[in-house]
C-alpha cells in the first residue's frame, strides 16, 4: 500500500475538487492536438522573447548554443481564495518575525539571551556577518524580498486524501529568484487561453513590479527625497539574468553591473554618459560574498570596492541587507515558530515541517536509525543539492550520507519524507500527476505585502520531489481563484465555529 | 544613462550595420559572377571583398592562396571564427542587445533575438546554399527592420541617439572602404585588361558598386545620364541627400552627437564637425586630382579617431 497522496485537482479518481471544476470541464473539451499546438506555441514565444537561461558548456539539439527554457506547463495550479487568505496572513506573520530576528541578532540578541536559539548556532554560522553588528538599516528591515517555499502534504490524520496541510519548507531571504517566471507564466496563459480568464475569476499578479519599486524606494536612506534605485546583476551570463533585466525594465530603473559602480567620498556612484550619478538604493542580485572585494571575497569583480563602508554609514541601502543568510539557514529554520511567539506573541499560522536537528544527540540517534525514511539536508545546502531522499536512495548513497552525518552532525538536519501534493501536468505520455511546491514573494517595506499566489514549480520526472529548475523542474501558472458561494459559506462557518 | 549601456547600444547597431553591408557586397559580387562577360571583375571582386574587411591573411590561413568564390562566401557568411562574418555580426548584435535588453523596447530586443535565431536556422537547414541572393536580401531586410523598429518604438532619448551613432559611424566606414577597393580595382582592371572593352567593363563595374549601396536608381534619378566613375564617386562621397554617402553619414553623426553632448565631449564634436565641413565644401574633381585613395585612407583614419574619442568621452570613461 503506497503512502497517501494529495492531488490538487482530483480528490479521488472520479471527483474533481470544487475550485478546479470549471477548469476541468474546459480541459475535457480541448482536443489533444490543440493543446499540443499550444505547448509548441508557448515554447516558440519563450524563445523569441528570450526567456532562457544560459547553460555553458552545453549545446542544444539545433546547435543554437547554450540556452535552455524552463519548461512551462499548461495546466494551472489553482488555490481557492480562502486558503490563500490564511496563507497570506501566515506569510506576513512569518516574514515580520524573521526581520525582527535578524535585527535582534545584529543588535541586542535578546533571543539568544532568552535561550531560545543557542548562541553557537549564530556565531558559528558562516552566514553571520559580524560587520553588521550594531548597524542600523532603514525601517529595521533586512529581508525586503523574501521567497517562502510552501508545500502541501496529506493530513497525517486523514487517509482519504481529501485533506491537505500546508507546510513551510524553506525561507529564502538572500536573493530569491523566480518572480519573473510567475509574471511571464501568467502573461503566457492569458495569451494562449484568454477564454479561461473569462470563465474563472483569477486574481491578477501583474502589479508586482510596482509593489517592488514601492518597497525599494521605501528602503532608501531617510535623507533622500527622490532616491535613485538600481538593480545590481552579476551580468548577462548569470542564469537569472533574464529576471534581473526584466525587473529593471518593468520598474524603469537602471540595470547595473559591479563595473558600473564606484565609491567616492563615502557615497556610491554609477558611471553614466553624463558623468557620475549617485545611487541610493541597490536591489542587489549578487550574494554577500561578492558584494565588496575589500570586505568579502577579494577576487570578486561582481561587486563594488568600498560598498560595505558606505552601507554601514547609511549612505546607501541594500536590498536585501547584508547578513540575512543567518536567518534562512536550515539550522535556524526549526526555530522560526518560536521566533514568532517570542517577537510577536502570536501562535504561528503556517506550520513548519517537523525537523530533527542532528546536533542534538537524540535527534541524531533517531535520524541514523531511520535514514531510509527521512530526507536529510546539509544545513548550508541550496538548490536541491546536498540532500538525501531516503526512500529514493540506494543503500550505498545512504551509507555515504551516514558517514557524513556522523562526521559532522551539526551540519545536517532531517525531516520526514513529505509526500508533496501533485497536480496534473503534461508529460510525454499525456497528463499525469507531478509533485509541486509554491514560492510566494513577500515584500517588506513600509508594510508587508505580496501579490496573490507566487511561483509554482513542478518536478517533471515521475516520482521526483525535486522541483529546482537546475534539476529538471518546470513551472506552472498559479491562480488564486475567488471562492464559489459554497466555499465562502463553508469557510465562514468554519471560522465562526472556531471562535 | 550608464556608459556601459551606451557602449552596448552603440555596438549593437554597428554590428547590425556591418552585417548588412557585408551582405550587400557579397550579393553584388555573387550577382556579378553570374554574368559571363564579367567573370574577371567578379574574381577581382571576391579578392576585393577580403581586403575591404582586412581579412586576406586570416582567409589565406584557412583556405590557402587561391580565392574560390564558394570559400569567400562561406568565410564571410557562416564562419563563426571570423568575427566579421554575417553570423558573427548578428550574434554580436544580439549579445549586445541582450546585455541591455531592459533599455530597449520589447520589439527591438525581439527583433535582434529573432534575427539571430533565424540566421542559425537558415544556415543549418541549407537555405543559404539554396539561394544566396535571397539570403542576402533577408539579411538586408532584417537590418532595415532593426532600424525601423528602433525609430518606430523607442523614446528619442540618449539610448536612441547612441544607437544611431553606431549605425552611421559604421556605415561611413563601410562605404569608404567599398569605394576605395572598387576604384582601386577599376584602375588596375582597366590598365591590366587589354582584352575587354572598357565601356562594357565600366558599366558592369560601376553599376555593381551602385547596386551594392542601393544607389543605381538614385544615380539615374540624380544624373539622368550614363554611368561615369567621377559621378559615382560624387554620389557616394558628397551627396548629402544620399543615405549611404559619406557626407550623409557625417550629417547624421553630427545631429545625434549634438543630442548627447556632455562636459567632456567637445573634442569629439570638434573633430566630427571638421570632418563634415571638409566633405561639405569639397569638390569631386579636387578629390580625384589629389588622389582618391589618399583621400579615403585619410577619411578612414579620421572616422577611426572619431570612434576612439566617442569611446573615451561617453562609452568607457576611465575617470571616476
Amino acid at each position: 500500500m503506497s503512502r497517501p497522496m494529495f492531488d490538487e485537482m482530483n480528490a479521488s479518481p472520479d471527483a474533481v475538487r470544487e475550485h478546479y471544476q470549471i477548469y476541468q470541464r474546459w480541459l475535457a473539451r480541448q482536443p489533444l492536438a490543440t493543446m499540443q499546438a499550444r505547448r509548441e506555441e508557448a515554447e516558440m514565444i519563450f524563445r523569441r522573447v528570450g526567456i532562457t537561461f544560459a547553460v555553458y558548456g552545453e549545446k542544444d539539439e539545433d546547435g543554437a548554443g547554450t540556452e535552455r527554457l524552463i519548461p512551462f506547463d499548461l495546466i494551472p495550479r489553482i488555490i481557492p481564495a480562502h486558503e490563500w487568505a490564511t496563507m497570506e496572513k501566515g506569510l506576513i506573520q512569518r516574514v515580520t518575525a524573521l526581520n525582527r530576528f535578524i535585527h535582534d541578532v545584529y543588535h541586542g540578541q535578546d533571543i539568544l539571551k532568552a535561550g531560545i536559539v543557542p548562541s553557537e548556532q549564530i556565531f558559528q554560522n558562516a552566514q553571520f556577518r559580524p560587520e553588521m553588528m550594531g548597524v542600523d538599516v532603514p525601517g529595521n528591515i533586512y529581508s525586503h524580498i523574501s521567497g517562502i517555499d510552501i508545500v502541501r502534504a496529506p493530513d497525517a490524520q486523514d487517509s482519504s486524501g481529501m485533506k491537505g496541510e500546508y507546510y513551510v519548507l524553506e525561507d529564502n531571504l538572500r536573493v530569491p529568484s523566480g518572480v519573473s517566471y510567475m509574471l511571464e507564466d501568467r502573461k503566457m496563459m492569458m495569451r494562449l487561453f484568454p477564454e479561461l480568464f473569462n470563465e474563472n475569476r483569477v486574481a491578477p499578479v501583474a502589479h508586482y513590479p510596482d509593489l517592488l519599486l514601492e518597497t525599494l524606494r521605501a528602503s532608501a536612506p531617510p535623507a533622500t527625497a527622490d532616491p535613485t534605485v538600481v538593480v545590481l546583476t552579476p551580468g548577462m551570463y548569470n542564469s537569472a539574468y533574464f529576471e534581473h533585466a526584466f525587473l529593471a525594465q518593468q520598474m524603469g530603473i537602471e540595470l547595473v553591473e559591479g563595473q558600473d559602480l564606484f565609491v567616492k567620498d563615502n557615497f556610491v556612484y554609477m558611471r553614466t554618459t553624463r558623468g557620475p550619478k549617485r545611487v541610493d538604493v541597490i536591489y542587489r542580485r549578487v550574494d554577500d560574498d561578492f558584494l565588496d572585494p575589500l570586505a568579502f571575497r577579494p577576487t570578486s569583480t561582481l561587486g563594488c570596492a568600498g560598498l560595505l563602508n558606505v552601507y554601514r554609514s547609511g549612505n546607501v541601502a541594500l536590498c536585501n541587507a547584508i547578513g540575512t543568510g543567518v536567518a534562512d539557514d536550515k539550522s535556524i529554520y526549526p526555530y522560526v515558530p518560536k521566533m514568532i511567539e517570542f517577537y510577536l506573541g502570536e501562535k504561528p499560522i503556517l506550520k513548519n515541517v517537523p525537523t530533527y536537528m542532528c546536533r542534538n544527540a537524540e535527534d541524531l540517534k533517531y535520524t541514523l536509525a531511520h535514514l531510509k525514511d527521512l530526507v536529510v539536508k546539509e544545513v548550508h545546502g541550496a538548490g536541491g543539492y546536498g540532500m538525501l531522499v531516503g526512500p529514493a536512495a540506494t543503500q550505498a548513497e545512504i551509507e555515504d550520507f551516514r558517514a557524513a552525518v556522523i562526521a559532522n552532525p551539526a551540519g545536517y538536519i532531517a525531516q520526514p519524507t513529505l509526500s508533496l501534493s501533485t497536480c496534473p501536468t503534461y508529460v510525454e505520455s499525456g497528463i499525469a500527476p507531478r509533485h509541486i511546491d509554491l514560492r510566494p514573494f513577500v515584500l517588506s517595506g513600509k508594510e508587508v505585502q505580496m501579490v496573490p499566489g507566487g511561483l509554482t514549480r513542478v518536478a517533471l520526472k515521475d516520482g521526483s520531489l525535486v522541483v529546482n529548475s537546475s534539476q529538471g523542474g518546470g513551472t506552472k501558472d498559479t491562480w488564486i481563484l475567488e471562492d464559489t458561494p459554497d466555499e465562502k459559506m463553508q469557510s465562514q462557518s468554519q471560522s465562526q465555529g472556531g471562535k | 544613462m550608464l556608459s556601459r549601456t551606451a557602449d552596448h547600444l552603440f555596438w549593437m547597431s554597428r554590428y547590425t550595420e556591418r552585417a548588412e553591408n557585408t551582405a550587400r557586397m557579397l550579393d553584388v559580387n555573387y550577382q556579378t559572377s553570374l554574368l559571363p562577360q564579367s567573370a574577371t571583375s567578379a574574381q577581382a571582386g571576391w579578392e576585393g571583398l577580403l581586403s575591404i574587411s582586412e581579412l586576406k591573411a586570416p582567409f589565406a590561413a584557412k583556405y590557402g592562396d587561391s580565392v574560390a568564390p564558394r570559400d569567400v562566401m562561406d568565410f564571410m557568411v557562416r564562419d563563426e571564427k571570423n568575427s566579421s562574418s554575417i553570423v558573427s555580426c548578428l550574434k554580436n548584435a544580439r549579445e549586445n542587445a541582450r546585455a541591455v535588453r531592459g533599455t530597449l523596447t520589447t520589439e527591438v530586443w525581439e527583433t535582434e533575438n529573432q534575427t539571430y535565431l533565424e540566421v542559425i536556422r537558415m544556415l543549418n537547414n541549407g537555405d543559404f546554399e539554396r539561394d544566396p541572393s535571397q539570403f542576402f536580401e533577408w539579411v538586408k531586410f532584417r537590418s532595415h527592420l532593426s532600424r525601423g523598429v528602433t525609430a518606430g518604438t523607442m523614446l528619442q532619448d540618449e539610448a536612441f541617439h547612441f544607437l544611431r551613432l553606431g549605425t552611421f559611424l559604421e556605415r561611413a566606414d563601410n562605404t569608404a572602404r567599398l569605394i576605395d577597393v572598387k576604384f582601386h580595382a577599376a584602375n588596375s582592371g582597366l590598365s591590366g585588361e587589354g582584352t575587354q572593352a572598357p565601356q562594357e567593363f565600366d558599366f558592369y563595374h560601376w553599376s555593381s558598386i551602385l547596386r551594392s549601396v542601393s544607389g543605381f536608381e538614385v544615380y539615374r534619378k540624380v544624373y539622368r545620364d550614363v554611368i561615369k566613375p567621377e559621378r559615382v564617386a560624387e554620389l557616394l562621397i558628397l551627396r548629402a541627400d544620399m543615405p549611404r554617402s559619406l557626407l550623409g553619414c557625417l550629417n547624421e553623426l553630427m545631429s545625434n552627437l549634438a543630442m548627447v553632448t556632455n562636459d567632456a565631449s567637445s573634442e569629439t564634436q570638434r573633430q566630427a564637425g571638421k570632418l563634415r565641413s571638409d566633405l561639405q565644401y569639397a569638390r569631386i574633381d579636387e578629390i580625384l586630382a589629389n588622389g582618391l585613395h589618399a583621400f579615403l585612407t585619410q577619411f578612414l583614419d579620421r572616422v577611426n579617431e572619431l570612434g576612439a574619442h566617442l569611446s573615451r568621452e561617453f562609452l568607457v570613461p576611465t575617470t571616476t
